[in-house]
């Protein structure tokens, strides 16, 4: 009996061809730009010379401006991340296991802040935490304070507008996380003896760690890629790494520094995404946007 | 009238009036949601409907500072440009003109910018040296004989065969102050020193977006002459001492008002203009030039592919006396007409800065020849030292 040759299903290869052809487009092609820029020579200001040299990587490894630079973003990424994680688990756990009819509601709260402009948002917090802010003006009122307490442009200040705004990314991706997963493994736990905090800690929290370590993921990549929230809340000392990209395009014109700068920025989130990629899987991602 | 506002410029100019008393608080935080919601909502449609407004006449892209200066060119030059000819400006805000040659070699092209509110000699020369400058046809532009020869020279010296821009405003960056809190003989008596004054650390504010403003003050503060300044880690030794005492370094002249008119801080150095406006609107805002204060000049500079005989139409439109002088009386900075030539009135001639004698020996302009060779190194100094470097 002649065997017959199985037909190759080619409806994968063509579904990801767009997605294939969009990253190479928009991602792929512009980093390699970017990457063979950081070999070429700033000559003088917004003149730069055709060359392959390593003197952007060489400032770049010697320099410890840089290496501070990182180390602080580094810092503020993993504090706002966990302050999120702490904020955002209580009111994803409260849609989830609400029975609230019209929870959608809650969800378009929820999502609400996106439809107003990010640097709106992160200006807004000079009329909460400022020496006129509505905080102070509280204090005052109470007479807990004669003078304003100083809030604003310090790293506090930058910490709270950087959770302030990626906060529904962690609650959205907790929530997902929560929400499917089985309403009867608590009370069977509570059944079997269980206290409601035990119920929780040894079944819903870690049936939820994926939801948790997507939104973590996403925090974390984002503020370390943020600059915009250190400018505007920020006092001098209070930058990230993506203000020095900032810094060598926009104000040195130095696009060669730039783009050593980016490229090493882009390495290192990188980095943390491929790790999380190792121990948890980047399906989890997909998961969290249903 | 055309206007290119996006969100954060309403948001600014809101900000602004609630800082003049215009609008009260509870007013601004429901105008502040509204917006919100209708940017969110009508942002496409009226896009949409402005491309379509947009396609009859020619159509000239104006990028400036932004506040009252851009409030005052909309309404005193802009608009009735507009209905005299028939063409549109669609003028627009910037941080710096940086912003605008990041942009323009990013899209290698200067499509969608025609016409800048420049900043100074130095980025005259700037402009020019990368190869985007064009040469007006002076006589299309009549008024331009107006215009101090003090001015105009500054620019001619760069581009002999012709003019890129013509000169529009100048002014100076003094120290402006609280008054409640620093009096007047305090602030003569320490000058350019004020703004290292212990006793207000947390109270300083600061100009970050030019290094060699900084740098200038530094110059004052460590005794040197800022257009030979020999010793420059002494300038930066004085740049990090202000640094150590700043609350903040502001960015623009939206944000410098409002954190003068908040009283967040009581010390800064400041554009005489903005400080004008403060003032006029009750602030106890004062303001001195130091002796050997930073005094500069802005034009109006043409981009390369601009349609020219449109541009020179507006400038010439800009110049016309009457126009200029409500400029000037609008956006607080002295005109570059010359008062010998033209009849200044009272209030222009009440602005600081404004020079009677029409030949601005008075002041101290900034020089290329000593400034641009060092901006390279020192620009990128500056932005470490005000990191904590």
């Amino acid at each position: 009996m002649p065997e017959t040759a199985t037909p190759i299903d080619k409806r994968p290869m063509v579904l990801l061809t767009p997605a294939f052809i969009a990253i190479m487009a928009l991602v792929v092609i512009p980093m390699s730009f970017i990457l063979v820029y950081s070999f070429y020579e700033n000559v003088d200001l917004a003149v730069d010379r055709v060359a392959f040299q390593f003197g952007n990587w060489e400032q770049l490894f010697s320099d410890n401006y840089y290496h501070s630079a990182i180390w602080k973003t580094l810092k503020i990424s993993v504090v706002v991340t966990v302050l999120a994680a702490v904020l955002g688990y209580l009111p994803a756990y409260f849609i989830a296991m609400t029975t609230f009819r019209h929870k959608w509601l809650l969800l378009l709260l929820l999502i609400l802040p996106f439809w107003v402009s990010f640097i709106i948002r992160t200006l807004s917090w000079i009329h909460i935490l400022g020496n006129q802010g509505a905080l102070n003006g509280l204090f005052q009122w109470l007479g807990l304070a004669d003078a304003p307490v100083r809030m604003m442009f310090n790293e506090f200040s930058v910490m709270v507008g950087l959770i302030h705004v990626f906060l529904p990314y962690m609650i959205l991706n907790i929530y997902v996380s929560l929400e499917g997963i089985d309403r009867n493994l608590e009370p069977a736990a509570r059944t079997l003896g269980a206290t409601p905090w035990q119920a929780f800690r040894e079944v819903t929290l870690p049936l939820s760690l994926p939801g948790l370590a997507a939104g973590s993921l996403l925090v974390f990549v984002l503020t370390g890629g943020s600059y915009v929230t250190p400018l505007i809340l920020g006092g001098p000392s209070d930058f990230l790494f993506g203000n020095l990209i900032y810094d060598s395009v926009v104000t040195e014109l130095n696009w060669p520094m730039g783009a050593t700068l980016s490229f090493t920025l882009l390495v290192l989130l990188g980095s943390v995404v491929i790790l999380y990629s190792r121990f948890m899987g980047l399906n989890q991602l997909s998961k969290a946007f249903g | 009238m055309t206007r290119k506002m996006d969100s954060t410029k309403r948001y600014e100019k809101l900000r602004e009036a609630v800082g003049n008393g215009d609008v009260d608080r509870r007013t601004f935080f429901g105008l502040l949601g509204s917006a919100g919601i209708t940017a969110g909502l009508s942002g496409g449609i009226m896009t949409a409907m402005a491309g379509q407004a947009r396609a009859a006449g020619a159509e000239l892209h104006f990028e400036g500072w932004g506040g009252v200066v851009s409030e005052a060119l909309r309404k005193h030059a802009f608009d009735p440009y507009e209905e005299a000819t028939g063409n549109e400006v669609v003028d627009a805000t910037f941080g710096g003109e940086n912003e605008v040659l990041t942009k323009i070699k990013a899209a290698g092209s200067t499509s969608g910018h025609n016409i800048l509110h420049s900043s100074g000699v130095s980025w005259y020369k700037r402009w020019v040296d990368n190869g985007y400058h064009v040469v007006l046809n002076e006589d299309n532009i009549p008024n331009l004989e107006h215009v101090m020869t003090a001015m105009i020279e500054a620019f001619r010296a760069i581009t002999p065969d012709g003019l890129s821009a013509v000169p529009y405003n100048y002014g100076t960056t003094g120290i402006a102050y609280n008054t409640k809190h620093i009096s007047e003989e305090k602030a003569k008596e320490l000058g350019a020193d004020l703004l290292l004054d212990k006793e207000l650390k947390g109270k300083i504010g600061g100009w970050g977006g030019d290094w060699a403003n900084r740098a200038w003050y530094g110059a004052l503060q460590s005794g040197q002459d800022p257009n030979n300044i020999e010793d420059w880690d002494a300038v930066w030794d004085k740049a990090r001492e202000h640094r150590d005492l700043v609350l903040k370094y502001w960015s623009s002249g939206a944000e410098l008002m409002d954190l003068l008119a908040k009283e967040e801080i009581w010390v800064t150095e400041a554009w005489s203009g903005r400080v004008a406006a403060l003032q006029a609107q009750g602030h106890p805002i004062g303001y001195m030039d130091p002796p050997n204060g930073l005094a500069w000049m802005e034009s109006m500079f043409v981009l390369e592919g601009s349609p020219i005989e449109e541009a020179e139409e507006l400038l010439n439109f800009m110049l016309d006396p009457e126009t200029s002088i409500a400029v000037a009386a609008g956006q607080k900075y002295p005109s570059a007409l010359d008062p010998t030539k033209i009849d200044m009135p009272e209030e222009v001639q009440n602005l600081p800065a404004f020079d009677p004698t029409g030949k601005l020996e008075a002041l101290v302009f900034r020089n290329p020849e000593t400034w641009n060779p060092h901006e390279k190194k020192q620009g990128a100094m500056w932005n470490r030292v005000k990191k904590g470097g």
